[in-house]
């Protein structure tokens, strides 16, 4: 799409010279200016520009916090709490770190889950989506090793606890973790590494999104239809003004919702045992990671059993390995998500049992979120057979969830193309929201 | 190159030795580079110097406990009652879910017998263990869960009265350090 000629036209003599030596404005010109967007992109379509904003709001924000952090173990919890009470306006700006973590996660989430159902993965665009699958990654690994530097009850066991996934790994597991700490437990070596860390991923983050926005223009969108652009004057619209309006409408919409928690909710997110600090001697009753990584919690506390091989009881994979391996699993399928999805159709709209199958894979993510905030009690799915064991076996609950989730990807969805019959898919985008549009008013291409 | 005899083949010039040597130069170059970068990350020397203590334990009563800090980690110290030590006694090896006793006390890997995991017999109402949960390295509370020993509030793993782990998802009975009786009031641990 955007391998067509420039438009971009130097204005005066300045910039005709800054052109001929490094045409940068060539390039912000005809990425976010010309840049040819399809017609019919929805709101869902503006959670990418949000999460650039965000992006921006959270390395601003850090920067000007690390200013005034200490990562030390004697010091890191006073100076949080110096940042809160002293600092001039320092309430405000960890209020919108902190409470942006969370906002950035809401956005990518409904961004990643805009893409599963319209089918944005599929070919030509799996290197689009599996650099946002990356970019998933890093930002789990920075919003973890942020949470650790507060250096409260739940910041140091929960750096145990996902430091413990790397003694998992057999034979040079403990070496491992031992490495990534810095000593036999997490201590003051470990801190201040994971601070600079957490000051260096956002800007790997920043460099592969570079690679994602790229690749996005390589390409070009998609769109609600997943029919590709065939008339570029008929189907598509200049970037500037029409996509930057509305993505700046919904950022605006969006801060709304981030102001109202910075300012009215400021700690609902977060922990009460944050407040309490670190002591290696007492793990809090209760470890709950911050809430946009409890899906992936329940499906690493989901298996409780060993993988053996059948009826010698040699023991391939411990329980703990085996819950390691699902919750890495559950993330890394993701990258194969274009080669699992078999059907031909891109858009989800036009296929009537996937949009049943994709709404059931949402509300299974959701409750296992809500299985991740619970204890890990009961007797599990096999207690729930033999024994009934049905009220508060959370699980079992997490074992039949985690079971629907990798078969969403490794059945139904490899299984759902060759048999759904799609609905008929609009030859073009034109003809989509003239079709869209005629009941109403009459359609007039915008030329 | 010199073994590709065929006629016409150039011979090996000034510039592939270049080549080589620079190569292999760099390799090396590169190689102690990174070690310096890799290694600062393992244990410093401060860290490794903390490698034991001493405790007196002269104050704990039967079924009583003390948790010490050794190494940035919790050890417990418990002074098992009578009972305790014949509820551990009363479990077949067959139910166990790791069968290894897992002290580092021991030369190879003995069965986690009751008398494996104390303190040796004689002393076998004392128990020392890492008080780190064999999961994934939460805090387990002591006099709790189902079988009267400790639980792991984290993910949900029981341990007996002898530290070994009966139900949920760890999969090691808690380790066990190396330690010694310097005096029947002082454990040295490490």
């Amino acid at each position: 799409m955007s391998g067509g000629h420039s438009e971009y036209v130097p204005g005066n003599g300045v910039s005709k010279w800054l052109d001929e030596r490094l045409p940068l404005p060539r390039l912000v010109y005809d990425s976010f200016i010309a840049y040819p967007v399809p017609r019919n992109l929805n709101s869902w379509y503006t959670f990418g520009a949000i999460l650039m904003v965000m992006l921006v709001v959270m390395i601003l924000t850090g920067v000007t916090l690390a200013m005034h952090y200490a990562a030390s173990t004697l010091l890191a919890f006073e100076s949080v709490e110096h940042i809160e009470r002293n600092v001039n306006y320092g309430w405000l700006i960890r209020s919108v770190h902190a409470n942006g973590a969370s906002m950035f996660f809401i956005a990518v989430y409904i961004h990643m889950f805009r893409g599963m159902y319209y089918g944005s993965y599929k070919a030509p665009r799996e290197v689009l989506w599996i650099l946002g699958v990356l970019i998933f990654l890093l930002m789990m690994a920075t919003a973890f090793m942020g949470y650790v530097l507060p250096w409260g009850q739940m910041s140091f066991h929960g750096a145990a606890v996902i430091t413990g996934f790397f003694s998992a790994i057999p034979l040079v597991g403990p070496g491992v973790q031992e490495w990534l700490l810095g000593g036999p437990a997490v201590d003051n070596a470990t801190l201040n590494r994971f601070f600079s860390l957490h000051y260096l991923l956002p800007f790997m983050i920043t460099g592969v999104v570079i690679l994602h926005v790229w690749a996005l223009h390589v390409t070009g969108q998609t769109n609600p239809t997943g029919v590709e652009v065939k008339n570029m004057k008929k189907e598509t619209v200049p970037f500037t003004p029409f996509a930057t309006i509305k993505d700046a409408l919904a950022i605006a919409l969006f801060f709304v919702m981030f102001a109202w928690f910075v300012f009215y909710l400021p700690d609902y997110l977060g922990h009460a045992d944050n407040y309490i600090p670190a002591d290696p001697l007492k793990t809090p009753n209760h470890i709950v990671p911050e809430w946009y990584f409890l899906p992936f919690y329940a499906i690493l506390r989901a298996i409780t059993f060993d993988i053996s091989i059948p009826f010698t009881g040699i023991v391939l994979i411990n329980s703990k390995l085996g819950g390691v391996i699902a919750m890495f699993a559950s993330i890394a399928i993701l990258v194969f998500l274009p080669w699992l999805d078999s059907s031909k159709v891109r858009s989800g709209a036009y296929r009537p049992l996937f949009k049943q199958f994709y709404w059931m894979f949402a509300v299974v993510c959701v409750l296992l979120g809500w299985l991740g905030s619970r204890p890990a009690e009961g007797s599990g799915f096999v207690g729930m057979i033999t024994q009934g064991d049905l009220v508060g076996n959370y699980v079992a609950y997490m074992q039949i969830l985690t079971a629907y989730y990798f078969a969403h990807f490794l059945v139904i969805l490899p299984w759902l193309g060759k048999f759904e019959k799609p609905a008929k898919v609009p030859p073009s985008i034109a003809d989509a929201v003239l079709a869209e549009s005629n009941g109403r008013v009459s359609a007039q291409p915008a030329e | 190159m010199a073994g590709n005899k065929k006629p016409g083949a150039p011979e090996p010039t000034r510039r592939d030795f270049l080549y080589i040597a620079t190569g292999a130069m760099g390799a090396v170059g590169a190689a102690g580079v990174v070690w310096p970068l890799v290694n600062q990350m393992a244990p410093d020397a401060s860290t490794r110097a903390l490698s034991s203590i001493e405790v007196d334990i002269s104050a704990i009563e039967p079924g009583q406990a003390i948790t010490v800090k050794w190494q940035g980690k919790p050890v417990f110290i418990r002074n098992r009652t009578e009972q305790e030590v014949a509820d551990a006694k009363a479990v077949k090896l067959s139910e166990l879910k790791d069968p290894i006793a897992r002290n580092n006390n021991l030369d190879g890997a003995p069965e986690a017998t009751e008398v494996n995991r104390s303190a040796g017999e004689g002393r076998e109402n004392w128990i020392v263990m890492v008080g780190s949960c064999t999961h994934l390295g939460c805090v387990p509370v002591g006099l709790a869960g189902d079988f009267g020993g400790w639980f792991c509030p984290c993910h949900g793993s029981h341990y007996d009265t002898a530290g070994r782990i009966r139900k949920g998802p760890a999969a090691e009975n808690l380790l066990i350090p190396p330690f010694e009786f310097v005096s029947d009031d002082t454990i040295k641990i490490g």
